[in-house]
């Protein structure tokens, strides 16, 4: 219990919270960049000292604009520099700034416009600045609105919203700084460690998003001391490229951004992420496991298409990693002969490979948020990729866990970071305690009040356990983890991580809970099925064609065996057989709420809508009929209609014995 | 007359075409037609199948030569001239079908529209060192605002025959508009799209007269996007102008309704 009282050190004394941090580093790395963005083709760069200066002029004329402590003020766009030094200016005033996803709808905007009662919102561009002022006449509190790139913003007015350029603003701010040149280190010295540094609302699987508040104490500390443990300095690169309303973003290319010193990079545009990490070469990096699935999916694909000389000698070389990469990955010995056809497969497959791909210069990559396939990790670590696992959630500033070097399994997450405390609760609750664990949630004392006791345990809300080498192994939700009809235990998310690890399966929706077996629904990866049926002359117009596809389902219904046969190795889950499954007419969808924004399946919805269909699969019918509401990309509302046919799978043995 | 176009009376006149009569041996694309284009506007052309909307165009930017009536443009009367010399008085188009160099990258292609700021001699180019180079540095700069404008960047060095056809329409506007014309002249600009394409390029359209303030004749067979973007609109049928005027006007008019349902001749 003493760590947790034991005070985690500021990265200098006094250095408690990231204005301060900010004003430090201008002064350490001067001519250091700290951020680039690439525009107009051209990677722009701006120094430690340069940022320095944006942020106090923007942060004056925020103030000028009334912006004062204990204020909320929303922050809505992408990766982009000014999104981040917004969030330092903000702070500067001691007020709080509240990130949001871009790529919210309206109506998702308006809830937490409303519960942070911000008064003034940053806003990237005329795309967001329309979507707040659609929802204006709901949101009375919101006074000004200031936008970052002018673009088709001539003219823009509402009566009750004042609309202003970034540069006005900053241009107000300078105003102030020639007056009174000291007010800004005024403003910054105010801030405490124990002061709030930011409300992040999580995307929430069940109903409306609920806001955490969490200190500078929690994510400096936490950002920093994870840092240091993994020995990062001011020379990481860093790709921003993950919405900065997300805890992961806010800590990788904020946090330790700036109680490191390193430099975060903005790509040009979403679609262009790719081309662009490939020109920065990161060396620290950040992907959810379905990023490196797709990329591993993608150049599977090419694979196929390359000549057979380069087939041949990827297969080969991908061979020859796996048996010793990982072993020179964690420093174990290996003999002179495989050394050497290691080092040759570097020239011809590896180096070329990690450079396409980006990662040629990573040290250190993380993946969280689901499990991640034995074999995609097993692939990047065998091309010398040093890519661990972590756990954590919003709540507890990410880390909670991360692997060791060394000590890297796919099944657990590794140990506790520095200054947690784990425990795993009587109902098999991982819960924990640390300097990260968030204040509160934002106007919610009951839901505070649920997961954090006075003690300063969080509850996670996940089901795990400690394995025996000492690592914590997660099972799934807490509250999605059920029983089948017979008290059998049943893990939905397990199922479905293993369903998948097939590069042709995206998505997958498991059932069993209260039932005597388990259904699944799967939906198809558009990408890798669309080019295995190129390759095999089937024509298909869409989505819904090719799911229907008899071959395609019998590809399908071939993987769920396999994973079937997979479940009989664990004695507690091999009742979770899947019996029957079907592939859905649609792809899931976060605009249509079948997805949270971070992609993850929200279950009761979708038990609701495709009711019809679980129905179908318990009933033994062969066909079912369904007819589903989507939305469009603009707003509009269409719908999807078809006959989907209900497949039975071949289940093993152990289930014959149970039932 | 309504209120706008007595506004419209006021501003300059950046083209007027007078008594244009332009045959193909003995048959007659264009007979008598006049009309002008105020500068800063989005004027349409509209009409049936071979009503000589493309013939009009190609007049204007010099393909085809009327044998009979004056063009006049920014003031001054032109004469005959071949059309590169119009693309150096600072009029660009786009084609009907589209006419992008398939073979070369997304930013080559809308290089070539810079072809017109372009000073230096063959041997500047060929030696590509000094003032060559300085001016290839400031046109490429040009060309980079016009992808960021055109959200373009991630197929920057994409083959243009290898991307679908809506974003081969949005290439050919940026080469178009890489020449910074006063006027900009756009052949069916949505022809064959997506709604979601047309509802893309009407943005860039409005957008590009908006910021640029580039003066804009267009022709358009969807007449959603007509009375939608248009100031105002010029019928053609059969080779003669049959309206003109706002879009609410031409829209009333019963010639221009009969010659859109078909009434005998």
């Amino acid at each position: 219990m003493a760590s947790s009282a034991q005070k985690q050190s500021y990265p200098a004394p006094g250095l408690d919270t990231f204005p301060k941090l900010l004003q430090h580093n201008a002064r350490m790395f001067t001519n250091k960049d700290a951020m680039r963005e690439k525009e107009f083709g051209i990677w722009q760069s701006w120094t430690w000292s340069q940022v320095a200066d944006e942020v106090e002029r923007f942060a004056l004329g925020l103030q000028a604009n009334g912006v004062k402590a204990g204020d909320s003020v929303l922050i809505v766009g992408g990766n982009r520099p000014r999104t981040y030094w917004t969030m330092c200016a903000v702070q500067s005033l001691g007020a709080v700034p509240v990130p949001t996803y871009h790529d919210s709808v309206a109506e998702e905007m308006q809830f937490v416009i409303e519960h942070s009662e911000a008064r003034v919102i940053v806003a990237e561009d005329q795309e967001q600045v329309d979507k707040i002022l659609e929802v204006e006449d709901r949101c009375p509190a919101v006074e000004l609105v200031i936008f970052d790139d002018p673009r088709g913003m001539k003219g823009y007015d509402s009566e009750v919203i004042e609309i202003k350029d970034f540069v006005t603003v900053q241009a107000q701010g300078e105003a102030v700084r020639a007056k009174q040149p000291n007010q800004y280190q005024d403003l910054v010295s105010k801030g405490k460690g124990e002061d709030i540094s930011i409300i992040l609302y999580t995307s929430g699987t069940t109903g409306k998003p609920k806001g955490v508040v969490l200190t500078y104490d929690n994510t400096l500390l936490t950002g920093y001391h994870g840092g240091l443990m993994e020995g990062l300095t001011e020379n990481e690169e860093i790709l921003a490229y993950l919405p900065v309303a997300w805890i992961g973003d806010h800590i990788f290319s904020y946090a330790q951004s700036y109680s490191m010193g390193f430099c975060v990079n903005c790509p040009e545009s979403t679609e262009t992420v790719a081309a662009d990490m490939r020109e920065i070469g990161p060396t620290y990096y950040f992907a959810p496991p379905r990023v490196f699935e797709s990329l591993l999916t993608s150049v599977q694909i090419r694979m196929e298409d390359a000549a057979p000389i380069k087939r041949k000698m990827f297969k080969y070389f991908m061979q020859v990693a796996k048996t010793t990469g990982i072993k020179l990955l964690e420093k174990k010995s290996v003999g002179i002969i495989d050394r050497v056809k290691y080092a040759l497969g570097n020239v011809l497959v590896y180096a070329p490979l990690k450079d396409a791909l980006g990662m040629g210069r990573v040290r250190l990559a993380y993946t969280a948020g689901e499990a991640i396939g034995g074999e995609i990790f097993d692939f990047y670590r065998s091309l010398g990729i040093n890519i661990k696992q972590l756990y954590g959630q919003t709540e507890s500033s990410v880390f909670i866990t991360v692997q060791p070097n060394g000590e890297v399994y796919p099944d657990t997450v590794g140990t506790p970071s520095p200054g947690v405390e784990l425990k795993i609760a009587d109902n098999g609750e991982v819960i924990y305690r640390s300097s990260g664990a968030f204040h509160s949630y934002f106007k919610n004392p009951e839901a505070t009040a649920d997961t954090k006791t006075p003690e300063g345990w969080v509850h996670t809300g996940d089901a795990g356990f400690m394995a025996s080498n000492g690592h914590l192994r997660i099972i799934d939700r807490a509250k999605d983890v059920g029983a089948f009809s017979n008290g059998k235990m049943f893990a939905p998310k397990y199922i479905e991580n293993k369903l998948k690890f097939f590069p042709h399966i995206q998505e997958a929706v498991t059932f069993g809970d209260g039932r005597d077996d388990c259904m699944a629904f799967i939906n198809i990866d558009l990408g890798a099925v669309g080019n295995w049926a190129e390759r095999n002359n089937i024509a298909y117009a869409s989505y819904q064609e090719l799911a229907a596809h008899p071959e395609v389902n019998k590809m399908v219904a071939q993987s769920v065996a396999e994973v079937n046969e997979s479940l009989l190795d664990d004695e507690m889950l091999s009742h979770s057989q899947i019996s029957r499954f079907l592939i859905l007419h649609k792809e899931l969808d976060a605009d249509d709420g079948e997805l949270t924004r971070t992609k993850k399946v929200k279950r009761k919805l979708i038990n609701e809508r495709y009711k019809i269909l679980i129905d179908a699969l318990y009933d033994g019918k062969t066909q079912c009929f369904i007819e589903t509401e989507v939305a469009f990309e603009d707003g509009r509302i269409g719908k999807i209609t078809g006959d989907i046919s209900i497949h039975d799978v071949k289940t093993f043995n152990p289930v014959a014995q149970a039932s | 007359m309504t209120e706008p176009l007595q506004q419209m009376e006021a501003a300059s006149k950046l083209l007027e075409l007078k008594n244009i009569d332009l045959s193909f041996g003995g048959v007659k694309a264009i007979s008598n037609i006049s009309f002008d284009v105020m500068e800063g506007e989005v004027r349409a052309i509209i009409g049936p199948n071979g009503a000589g909307k493309s013939s009009m165009l190609n007049v204007i930017n010099g393909f085809y030569h009327p044998q009979q009536g004056e063009i006049w443009f920014d003031g001054k009367q032109r004469h005959s001239m071949k059309p590169y010399q119009i693309a150096y008085q600072g009029i660009a188009r786009t084609f009907q079908n589209i006419a992008l160099f398939k073979g070369m990258s997304v930013l080559d292609n809308i290089m070539t529209g810079r072809f017109t700021h372009m000073r230096k001699n063959m041997l500047w180019q060929a030696l590509w060192k000094g003032p060559a180079e300085q001016e290839e540095i400031e046109n490429r700069e040009f060309v980079e605002h016009i992808i960021d404008f055109l959200e373009i960047q991630a197929i920057r060095k994409t083959p243009v025959g290898r991307l679908p056809y809506g974003l081969q329409k949005r290439v050919e506007l940026g080469r178009a508009l890489a020449a910074q014309p006063k006027m900009l002249l756009l052949d069916e600009p949505m022809a064959g799209m997506s709604v979601e394409e047309k509802e893309d390029m009407c943005r860039f359209i409005l957008d590009v007269n908006d910021t640029f303030g580039t003066t804009i004749v267009l022709i358009e067979h969807d007449m959603g996007v007509v009375m939608d973007i248009a100031d105002r609109v010029v019928v053609l049928d059969y080779g003669r102008k049959i309206g003109d005027g706002t879009p609410d006007i031409v829209r009333n008019d019963q010639t221009v309704i009969d010659a859109y349902l078909g009434v005998s001749h």
